[in-house]
C-alpha cells in the first residue's frame, strides 16, 4: 500500500512498529451507567485496524457503534479489556484521533471554515504559518476554497461535513474516525461524500475508522467490515470488501445479501431487498 | 360498500422535459439591497420611528391635558433636560451614577464569573451555585441597603454592595445555563482538540454560551441601574455629590415637575443607549453575525 502519512511531531525517526497494526481494541466492553439501569453497549469487542485501512464498523442501529468510537476517541472508558493506538493505551481524547461527528454543530459557529479548520492546528502547537498554509490546503482538498471565510451556518449540510472532514484531516491524525457522517446528507450528496472521501484516501492514504449501519455504504466506503450483532455489539464477522466501490456488480450485490442474513438471520427474515436502485 | 366505484385514482399525465434558462438571463438571482429596502430592514430606523411616535403621543397628552404641575409637555422637559445638562449639573449627577454603577456592574461580572467557573469544573461549586442563586435572586437588593448601610456606612460602599448583589445572581444563573447548554458534539469537539481546563473554558464554553451570557449581561444592566436609582432616591444625598437618583429626589420636593421629567427622561436615554448601541454592537458582531441568534 502506498505512503501513510507520518504523525510523530516530536522525533522525527519513525518508531519501529513490527506489524503494520495501528489500532488495536482488544476484547472491550462498554456500559452506561444511568439513575435506574446499567446498559451493556458492546460485550468483549476485538478487532484491529491496520495502517492505510478503511476499516468500517457496521451493525444496526443501538449495538454500538458509536460507543466504540467514542470509546476509541478517549471520550468514554472501557469498563473490560484495552484500546491501544500504536501500542499505547488510549487515555482520553486527543487530537492524534480526529473525530468527524454526524450531528452538523461539530463546527465551531464563531469561527469561518478557515478558522475552524486552523483551531485544532493552533491549539496543538503548529507554528502560525504552517497552520495557516496547512488549513488552506486541506479545505481546497474538500472543494470549500469559495467558502473559506464563511460560517458556517450560512453552508448546507454536506458542505459543513466537508469542513469537518478538513479539520480533522489538517492535524494530519494517526487515525480518523467518523461516526455516520453522511448519514443526515440527502443521497445524492451522501454518494458524492463517499466518492470524494474515496479520492481523498488515494490521494492522502491515511487511516480510518468508519462508522455506518448502511450495508451499501460500508461495501462502498471500506476495505474491512467488522459486522456487529445487535445489541448488546458483540463481533459476528469480519469481512473483505477492497475489491468494491461505487459500480454495481455481481459481487457486490453477493456481499450485500451475505451480510444482510447474516444481520438478520434470527428476525423471521423478509426477502432481502435491495437498496440500491438499479443503475446502467 | 360503494368505495369500489369512487376509489381515488391520480390520473395519468403526459411527460416531459425542458430546458432551463442560463442564470444569466434570470436577471437577480443575488443583487443588492435597495436604500428603502435596507431602510424597512434596519432596526435603528424602525425604533427611532416608535419613539417618534411615542414622543408625539407625550406631546399630544400633555397639551391637551393642560396641567403643566402633574405632566409637562416633552418639549418643556426636552427645554428643562437641555439646560440642566449645559447650566446645571445633571451631568454631573449622571456620571457620579454611571461611575458608581459600572464599578459594582463590574464587580458582579467578576464575581458572577469566579462562580459560574467554579460551577461547570467542579460538583461542590455547582451546588453552591445553585444554592446561594436561590436563597438570593429572588431578594431584591434595595432591601439589603439598610444592612448595607450599617455595614459600610453612608456613602458609596453601601451602594456599591447592593449593585453586585443586584448583578451577581442574575449574570450568574444565566452564564451558568448557557453552559450547561452547550451540546455534547461541541464538547467533544473540544475535548478532541485536546483542550483542558481553563482553556477548553475559554475557548469552547464561553464563546458556545455567548447568547447566554450577553443575556444575563443586559439583565444584570438593567438591575443594576434600576438598583442605583432607587438607592439614589432613599440615601442618594450620602454619596458626596449626589447621583441622577438624587437629581429627581430634590427636584420633586422644590416642586420642579419638569426637572423630575427631564431626570427620568435621562435615566431612560441612558438605558436605550447602552440596549441599542452598546449590546445591539455587541450582538451583532457576535451570536448574529455567527448565527447563533436571530
Ligand atoms: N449516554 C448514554 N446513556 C445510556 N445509554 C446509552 C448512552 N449512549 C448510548 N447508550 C446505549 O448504548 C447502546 C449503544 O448505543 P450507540 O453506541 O449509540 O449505538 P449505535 O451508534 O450503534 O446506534 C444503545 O442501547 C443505547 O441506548
Ligand atoms: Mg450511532
Amino acid at each position: 500500500m502506498g505512503r501513510v502519512l507520518p504523525f510523530s511531531t516530536q522525533d522525527g525517526a519513525a518508531r519501529d512498529v513490527d506489524s503494520g497494526v495501528l489500532l488495536d481494541v482488544d476484547d472491550v466492553t462498554l456500559q452506561y451507567k444511568t439513575d435506574d439501569r446499567l446498559v451493556t453497549a458492546t460485550y468483549k469487542v476485538d478487532f484491529q485496524v491496520h495502517r492505510g485501512d478503511r476499516f468500517v464498523l457496521l451493525g444496526p442501529s443501538g449495538c454500538g457503534k458509536s460507543s466504540l468510537l467514542k470509546a476509541v476517541a478517549g471520550f468514554i472508558k472501557p469498563v473490560e479489556g484495552a484500546i491501544r493506538l500504536n501500542g499505547e493505551p488510549v487515555r482520553g481524547p486527543g487530537p492524534d484521533r480526529m473525530v468527524v461527528f454526524q450531528e452538523f454543530d461539530q463546527l465551531l459557529p464563531w469561527k469561518t471554515v478557515f478558522q475552524n479548520v486552523l483551531f485544532p492546528l493552533r491549539a496543538r502547537g503548529v507554528p502560525a504559518k504552517e497552520a495557516a498554509e496547512r488549513a488552506r490546503d486541506y479545505i481546497a482538498k474538500v472543494g470549500l476554497d469559495r467558502f473559506r471565510d464563511s460560517y458556517p451556518h450560512t453552508l448546507s449540510g454536506g458542505m459543513k461535513q466537508r469542513v469537518a472532514i478538513a479539520r480533522a484531516m489538517a492535524t494530519e491524525p494517526e487515525i480518523l474516525l467518523m461516526d455516520e457522517p453522511f448519514a443526515a446528507l440527502d443521497a445524492l450528496t451522501r454518494r458524492r461524500m463517499q466518492e470524494e472521501l474515496l479520492q481523498l484516501w488515494d490521494d492522502v492514504r491515511f487511516t480510518m475508522l468508519f462508522v455506518t449501519h448502511s450495508i451499501e455504504e460500508a461495501i462502498i466506503v471500506g476495505n474491512r467490515i467488522l459486522v456487529l450483532s445487535p445489541h448488546p455489539g458483540q463481533v459476528k464477522a469480519e469481512l473483505n470488501a477492497h475489491a468494491f466501490g461505487h459500480e454495481k456488480s455481481e459481487g457486490f450485490a453477493a456481499l450485500e445479501n451475505r451480510i444482510h442474513t447474516m444481520l438478520f438471520a434470527d428476525q423471521p427474515t423478509a426477502p432481502v431487498k435491495t437498496t440500491r436502485a438499479a443503475r446502467p | 360498500m360503494t368505495s369500489h366505484q369512487n376509489r381515488l385514482v391520480p390520473q395519468i399525465r403526459p411527460e416531459f422535459e425542458r430546458e432551463v434558462l442560463e442564470a444569466g438571463v434570470i436577471g437577480d438571482i443575488s443583487r443588492p439591497l435597495s436604500p428603502w429596502e435596507r431602510l424597512a430592514g434596519n432596526t435603528l430606523a424602525r425604533r427611532v420611528l416608535i419613539l417618534v411616535l411615542l414622543g408625539a403621543a407625550w406631546q399630544g397628552y400633555a397639551v391637551w391635558s393642560q396641567n403643566p404641575l402633574m405632566f409637562p409637555t416633552l418639549s418643556e422637559t426636552l427645554a428643562t433636560l437641555w439646560t440642566s445638562l449645559v447650566d446645571g449639573n445633571l451631568l454631573e449627577r449622571c456620571l457620579t451614577s454611571l461611575r458608581v454603577l459600572l464599578v459594582g456592574y463590574a464587580i458582579g461580572i467578576v464575581a458572577a464569573a469566579v462562580l459560574t467557573m467554579l460551577a461547570v469544573t467542579t460538583r461542590f461549586g455547582n451546588d453552591l451555585l445553585s444554592t446561594l442563586t436561590s436563597m438570593f435572586n429572588p431578594l431584591p437588593a434595595i432591601a439589603l441597603l439598610p444592612l448595607a448601610l450599617l455595614w459600610f456606612g453612608l456613602g458609596e460602599g453601601s451602594i456599591t454592595f447592593v449593585l453586585v448583589h443586584a448583578v451577581l445572581w442574575p449574570m450568574a444563573l444565566n452564564t451558568h445555563s448557557g453552559f450547561m447548554g452547550v451540546s455534547e458534539t461541541q464538547r467533544m469537539a473540544g475535548q478532541n482538540y485536546g483542550l483542558k481546563g481553563l482553556r477548553y473554558v475559554m475557548l469552547i464554553l464561553v464563546p458556545a454560551a455567548l447568547p447566554s451570557i450577553l443575556t444575563g449581561l443586559k439583565i444584570g444592566w438593567a438591575f443594576a441601574w434600576r438598583t442605583l436609582i432607587a438607592a439614589e432616591l432613599v440615601f442618594g444625598v450620602s454619596s458626596g455629590s449626589g447621583g441622577i437618583g438624587w437629581f429627581i429626589y430634590e427636584n420633586r420636593n422644590q416642586l420642579e415637575i419638569p426637572s423630575v421629567f427631564a431626570g427620568l427622561l435621562m435615566v431612560i436615554i441612558i438605558g436605550l443607549l447602552v440596549e441599542s448601541v452598546i449590546f445591539r454592537t455587541l450582538e451583532i458582531n457576535t451570536v448574529r453575525k455567527w448565527g447563533m441568534q436571530r
